[in-house]
Formats: structure tokens, C-alpha cells, sequence
């Protein structure tokens, strides 16, 4: 490895960490689609900063651009708060619009302006390594690497400092009103670091990917754990292989690495969301099959239970009596019978002792209907699962 | 060029003729379906959409290698329906909330497609320039072709909206309603969604991928503040559409180095602005000023009810007062005075005044809850 080449994957595992971190609480928010709209809207911002500046790096531009994101969520805000449009149609008119004012201001000003849309849009990690900063003339490394990092730094000290607050007020913004810790502090100082963190990246990774960055890897921890740190831990681990085998994958192709980390993210992701325990999708269709089997032999139970008759309890009578269908049927008959509930004579089914036990609780859960309960009892009474 | 010009040109110039009649059509029909999306509470699903089309533009033509718009146009229809079906099975399968699932198809879609366009960009394939203006739109790339293809999806979308008007009306305002009534609403939703999708595909050549959403969402919210009608607010959203697109047109074209999506948006933009303060029903401006009424209303009537108060322990209700015994009461002015005696609900004179007929009816009225009068309705 060639020491730019060590460099751009620092200077990616960096920005995927410094995104994870916001991302994961917007996502548990429910405002994910904010990293979005500001990641779009900070053109203005950083137009303007360049009129000035004439740097990409420069501090002032960073603070500029980081303000038209805060302003962002507050135009937003003030939209949904008057009640004229729903919520997420307030987010789709305020992003497009001063996105616009970016690209026209960059327009009218083509020929004395080194910006370009595609550049803020898409970003170019392979040139973060040129723009080196120098100090006393001695080489420092490359300026978004120091960006970033201060970046990172920040919101790592943020992150630990305020923890606590920041999960009550996630989980339980009444509570945390209650304990004295102010959601809507910790609201504009959660916006504010996320806008810091994509005016950051963008230079580097460009708009969409930060968006990537941020939603993609916290959606896939939480997919996999409910716990905050761990999830915290998970979307960092899960940001920086993307970012490390994207940037491989873009050397293999000879294509943009930031199109090519995404793609990686996208990849973990759709492996998270099929095959996660307990909330991937598989997961969950397969306990969908379950359950509707499941319930399926409560029926069957309750009916058997209901009818003392022979001839009703005669196993082809039950097929066109149930109305089930025969696979169906023998699935429901093998289950039972595995969790030894009924034994058959002579094609009469009946129930057993353990059966008449369970059909008289599930009796009971259907008149209180209770949810919790029944899932103790199938796990009391089940030796084999539908 | 002045805005004269361009409208000379307008009828002359040919190419000029193409692109303002392409950008009205696809005003027209963004605002149209978009009504629905924005309805439907879908605003971003447009964002994600066209943002998810881009991979299937390229797919599209890595497998033909032509750039014939119209069959990118079915990459990008494939690919934004992939994406619009995958957020759903996100949305219904997982605990993952609708925000999320949107920003991940967006940005994870919009990211492979990068990749694929700048692997394309490095095949020696001489065909390849203009892939991007997928990117930002490039309205000025309209050819006659296009604008036969958006008027076609503008008229077929709109027999399907007329034959399917009851079934689209009712499935947009109760859903769980649609269902017991025994339509089938899966197939009607995802018939809207396919709309909504046809409409954003085939605007991302125009405006471009970025700002396709505000095309669909910023009529729709503009027409929303003047009516209660689905059918009206469909009609408004189509003509602001309409508009947005001819006035954005010609402003860019007047202009030099403005690219036309942009200023479309910004036009529908300033749409929404008017139509959010200056809307009777719903506008800022009317609010406040019902507000500000409503609150003079309340102050008069509570002197009102101080003056009733005192004529009340009178056998004579129009005994005379002195002005001098409301100064204990702080909401009282000259102004309130004179109001109270434009209503006729008072008589004042020099320094003394005295409940009408008129004014003690209204007040003894003021808490009773069917008030017998007229004076309510000002």
C-alpha cells in the first residue's frame, strides 16, 4: 500500500465513524430523512462561505454551511408547526429550494468559482490526500484527515460527556423534560453536530454518501440489537468495513470510492435485513409461519375440546370441517402430536391430558386476551415449536 | 436576452417551443400525481424514487449501450419501482420506521449508481458523455420525442385517474373503509404508485434527480392551501405545475448560465410561499388577522359584561352611567367606547353612558351557548 492509499482509507474509516455516531440518533428518532434535507441544503451555505473564503477547508465555511443546516430543521420546523402541510412535505419543500439557491449561486458565478455541484454532490476521496496542510512549512497530512478528526474528536467528547441525556431524552422526551434535561437542547445540539458532521464529509465523500453513512450503518445495528451501545459499537464497526472494502472494491473497478462505499453499505445491509436474528426478514417470516400454525392448532384444540362426538373427531371429518386444507391439516395434526396434546385411535383424534390443560389456558387467554401471556404458555406447555 | 425576446422566440423558435411545452406538460402532471403523494402522506417517496432510478439508468445502458432516452426511461422505471417496493417490504417487515427506510433506499441506491456511472465513465466507449445529466436535469436536451412520451403518460394517467377517480378518492381518505367495502386496495395503491413513479422517471431528465421531489411535492402543497376538494386541488396543482414550468423556463432562458431545473423550483417555490401566507382559508395572513379580530371581539364583549354587570343592579337598564366608573376596568378605552355605540350597543354622552335594549340583550347573552343574535357573526 502506497501512503496516499493508507490515507484515503484512514481518511474514510474516519468519516464513517464521525457519521455513525449522529446517525444512530437520528435514527432512533425518527428523523433520519433530516440528514438528508440538510446534506442538500448546505449548498447555500457553502457557496456563500467560498464567496468569502476562496477555501474549502477554511473554518468560517465549515461554521457557515453548519448554520444553513441548522436552519434547515428550524425553516422545517416552523413549516410543520403551522399546521398548512404534513410533517415529511415540510422537509421535501425547504431542502429542494435552497439547494436550488446553491446551484443557481454557483451558476452565476461559474467563472470565478473552482465549485462544482457534482463535486458537493458526489465528493472525490481520491484527491483528499493532494490537499495537504503544512505547518511552518512542515507536512502535516491532509487537511480533511485533520477536519474530520477534529470533527470526530468533538463528538466523541460530546457523545460520552452527555450520553445519558442524550438516550433519556431519545427514549422518553416527557421523562427527560421531567428529570430537567431539556429535549429540545439536546434536539438543536444533536442537529447542530449532524450538520457539522455532513458540511465536514462532504468534501471528502460527498452529500449522498454522508447521508449513506449515517442512516445505513445505525438502520443495520438496529436491526440486529436493541441496545444503545451496542448498537453505537456495531454501526461504527459496520461503518468502517464498508468504508475500507468500499474503497477496495473502487479500486478493483476503477470507479468512484464514494459510490463504491456505498455500495458496500448497501450490501451489508441487505445482508442484515435478510438474515439478522429475530428482526431479519427471513426471521421474521418464518415466525409469521409459525404463529399462524400456531394458531392454527389452538383452533384445532378448541375444537376438539368442543366436541365430545366421535364422528367429529374422526380425522377426515376435521379436514372438511375446519376447512382446512391437507397439508395444512397434517402439519397442525403432526405438531400436536409431537407436543404430545392428542393421540389418535383408530383415526379418532382425542385430546390428552397435557392438551385438555393447555386448551383450558388458552381458553382463559382468549377471554382476557392478554398478549404477553400466551407466550409463556407456549413456551411452558411446547416441546417443538409450528 | 429580455423577456420580450423570449416570448417572440417563443413561437418561432423551435427548439425554445419544445422545451417550454415539455417543462408545462410535466408541471402538469407532477402537480397532478404529486396531489396524491403529498395526500397519501408519501411526500419523500418521490426523493427516494428518483434517487433509486439512477442505478437503473445506468444498468440500462451498460446492458444496451445506446442512449436513447426511452430506454433508460425503462431502466430507471424498473429500478425506481425495485426501490419503491423494497421501502415497503423495510416498512412492513422490520421495526425500521418509514424515515429510515427511505434515506437508505435513497442514499444506498443513489451510491450504487454513482459507482456504475463512473465505471461506465472509464469504459472506452465513446457513447458515454451526457449520462449525468440524469444528474441535475438538463432541460435545454428536449427533444420532440420526449415531450410525445410525457404527453402520453400525461393522457393515460389521466383516463386511469377518471375511470378509477372513486376507487383513488376513497383509498386516499379511508383506507381500512376501502377495504371492508371489498375494493381491492393493494392493486389500487400500487396502481398510484406506479403512476407517481412514471411521473418522477420520466422528469428526471428536466429537473434531475435532486430536485425531482420538490416538482411532485411543491404544486401539490400549494393547491392544498386553497381548497378542500380533491378535484380542484388536483386541477390547481396541475396549473402551478404548468406554470412553474413555463415561468421557470423562460426566466432561465432569459438569463445566462441559470440551468432551468433549479429555477423551475424555485418558481414552484415561490408558489407555495404566496400560497401559505396568502391563502383565505388556511394563509398566515388571514389567520393572524381572524386572530387579532377574534381578540378585539373578546375585549369589547368583556366590557360589555362589566357595564351589564352594573346596569344590572338598576331597575332602569338604560340608567345613566359615569365614564369615570369603568377607569377601575383596564380593557376600556375611548375607542372601545365608541365601538360599543357603533353596534348600538351603548349611548354615550359627554360624561356619562347607558345600556341600550340592544347591549343588555347581547349581554346577558354573552355565556348562554345558542346566542339569539347577529352580532356573533362579525
Amino acid at each position: 500500500m502506497t501512503q496516499p492509499q493508507i490515507e484515503i482509507q484512514l481518511i474514510a474509516a474516519v468519516v464513517a465513524v464521525a457519521c455513525a455516531i449522529p446517525g444512530v440518533f437520528l435514527v432512533l428518532r425518527k428523523m433520519a430523512l433530516i440528514s438528508d434535507a440538510i446534506s442538500h441544503s448546505i449548498l447555500p451555505g457553502i457557496v456563500l462561505g467560498f464567496f468569502i473564503t476562496h477555501d474549502l477547508n477554511s473554518p468560517l465555511l465549515i461554521a457557515l454551511a453548519a448554520l444553513t443546516g441548522v436552519i434547515t430543521v428550524v425553516l422545517v420546523e416552523w413549516i410543520q408547526k403551522t399546521g398548512l402541510v404534513k410533517e415529511d412535505t415540510a422537509i421535501g419543500l425547504v431542502f429542494p429550494a435552497l439547494f436550488s439557491i446553491g446551484v443557481i449561486l454557483i451558476a452565476k458565478n461559474a467563472n470565478d468559482v473552482h465549485l462544482d455541484v457534482d463535486a458537493v454532490l458526489l465528493g472525490e476521496l481520491a484527491f483528499a490526500p493532494f490537499d495537504r496542510l503544512s505547518y511552518f512549512g512542515m507536512d502535516m497530512g491532509p487537511k480533511s484527515l485533520w477536519i474530520m478528526g477534529i470533527i470526530l474528536l468533538v463528538s466523541l467528547i460530546l457523545l460520552f460527556t452527555f450520553y445519558k441525556e442524550l438516550k433519556v431524552s431519545t427514549f422518553d422526551a416527557g421523562l427527560s423534560a421531567a428529570m430537567g434535561i431539556s429535549p429540545l437542547l439536546m434536539h438543536y445540539g444533536l442537529m447542530s453536530i449532524s450538520s457539522v458532521t455532513v458540511v465536514g464529509a462532504f468534501d471528502a465523500v460527498g452529500a449522498i454518501l454522508v447521508v449513506a453513512l449515517m442512516i445505513a450503518p445505525a438502520a443495520a445495528a438496529y436491526l440486529i440489537t436493541s441496545d444503545l451501545k451496542k448498537m453505537l459499537l456495531l454501526s461504527v464497526g459496520i461503518g468502517i468495513f464498508s468504508a475500507i472494502s468500499g474503497y477496495w472494491v473502487a479500486n478493483l473497478l476503477d470507479a468512484s470510492i464514494s459510490g463504491s462505499m456505498t455500495t458496500m453499505l448497501a450490501f451489508v445491509f441487505l445482508i442484515v435485513y435478510l438474515f439478522a436474528p429475530r428482526k431479519g426478514l427471513i426471521a421474521v417470516l418464518y415466525r409469521q409461519k409459525q404463529q399462524r400454525t400456531e394458531v392454527s392448532l389452538i383452533t384445532f384444540l378448541l375444537h376438539l375440546n368442543n366436541h365430545s362426538d366421535v364422528n367429529e373427531r374422526h380425522i377426515n371429518h376435521l379436514q372438511e370441517h375446519i376447512n382446512w386444507q391437507r397439508v395444512r391439516s397434517q402439519t397442525v395434526l403432526d405438531l400436536a402430536e409431537r407436543n404430545n396434546m392428542i393421540q389418535i385411535e383408530s383415526d379418532v383424534v382425542s385430546l390428552t391430558e397435557k392438551g385438555k390443560e393447555f386448551t383450558d389456558l388458552a381458553l382463559e387467554y382468549i377471554i382476557t386476551n392478554k398478549d404477553e401471556k400466551i407466550e409463556h404458555m407456549k413456551d411452558d406447555f411446547f416441546l417443538f415449536r409450528g | 436576452m429580455t423577456f420580450r425576446e423570449y416570448f417572440e422566440l417563443l413561437f418561432t423558435d423551435y427548439t425554445l417551443g419544445t422545451i417550454t411545452l415539455g417543462t408545462a406538460v410535466l408541471g402538469a402532471v407532477c402537480g397532478m400525481l404529486g396531489s396524491f403523494a403529498v395526500l397519501r402522506k408519501q411526500s419523500l417517496l418521490g426523493d427516494a424514487i428518483s434517487h433509486a432510478a439512477l442505478p437503473g439508468i445506468a444498468i440500462a445502458f451498460l446492458i444496451t449501450g445506446t442512449k436513447d432516452s426511452n430506454i433508460l426511461l425503462i431502466g430507471a422505471l424498473v429500478s425506481g419501482l425495485i426501490g419503491t417496493f423494497w421501502i415497503r417490504g423495510i416498512i412492513t417487515k422490520t421495526h425500521l420506521k418509514t424515515d429510515t427506510a427511505l434515506g437508505l433506499i435513497l442514499s444506498l441506491f443513489f451510491g450504487f449508481g454513482m459507482l456504475l456511472l463512473t465505471f461506465i465513465q472509464k469504459q472506452p466507449n465513446a457513447n458515454q458523455a451526457g449520462l449525468d445529466k440524469y444528474l441535475f436535469g438538463q432541460a435545454a436536451t428536449l427533444v420532440i420525442s420526449d415531450v410525445v412520451l410525457m404527453l402520453i403518460v400525461t393522457s393515460v394517467s389521466l383516463v386511469i385517474l377518471l375511470l378509477f377517480w372513486k376507487e383513488f378518492k376513497i383509498l386516499l381518505f379511508d383506507a381500512d373503509y376501502t377495504k371492508t367495502l371489498g375494493f381491492n386496495t393493494k392493486a389500487i395503491d400500487v396502481m398510484i404508485t406506479f403512476f407517481i413513479v412514471l411521473a418522477i422517471v420520466i422528469g428526471l431528465q428536466t429537473v434531475g434527480v435532486v430536485l425531482m421531489s420538490a416538482m411532485l411535492l411543491a404544486p401539490a402543497a400549494a393547491a392544498r392551501q386553497w381548497t378542500n376538494s380533491l378535484s380542484v386541488m388536483l386541477f390547481l396543482a396541475a396549473i402551478f405545475g404548468m406554470f412553474s414550468g413555463v415561468f421557470g423556463t423562460a426566466i432561465s432562458a432569459s438569463q445566462d448560465n441559470l440551468s432551468t431545473g433549479p429555477v423551475i423550483v424555485l418558481v414552484a417555490a415561490v408558489f407555495v410561499l404566496v400560497s401559505f401566507v396568502f391563502s383565505p382559508g388556511r394563509g398566515l395572513l388571514f389567520r393572524e388577522i381572524r386572530f387579532r379580530q377574534n381578540r378585539r371581539d373578546l375585549k369589547l364583549k368583556k366590557t360589555l359584561q362589566l357595564m351589564y354587570d352594573i346596569a344590572k343592579t338598576h331597575e332602569n337598564i338604560s340608567h345613566p352611567h359615569a365614564i369615570m366608573i369603568l377607569n377601575d376596568f383596564q380593557g376600556f378605552t375611548r375607542g372601545t367606547l365608541r365601538k360599543l355605540e357603533e353596534r348600538q350597543w351603548i349611548e354615550v354622552s359627554q360624561k356619562s353612558w347607558m345600556l341600550t335594549e340592544k347591549g343588555f340583550k347581547e349581554a346577558s347573552n354573552l355565556f348562554s351557548k345558542n346566542p339569539s343574535n347577529d352580532s356573533a357573526t362579525d
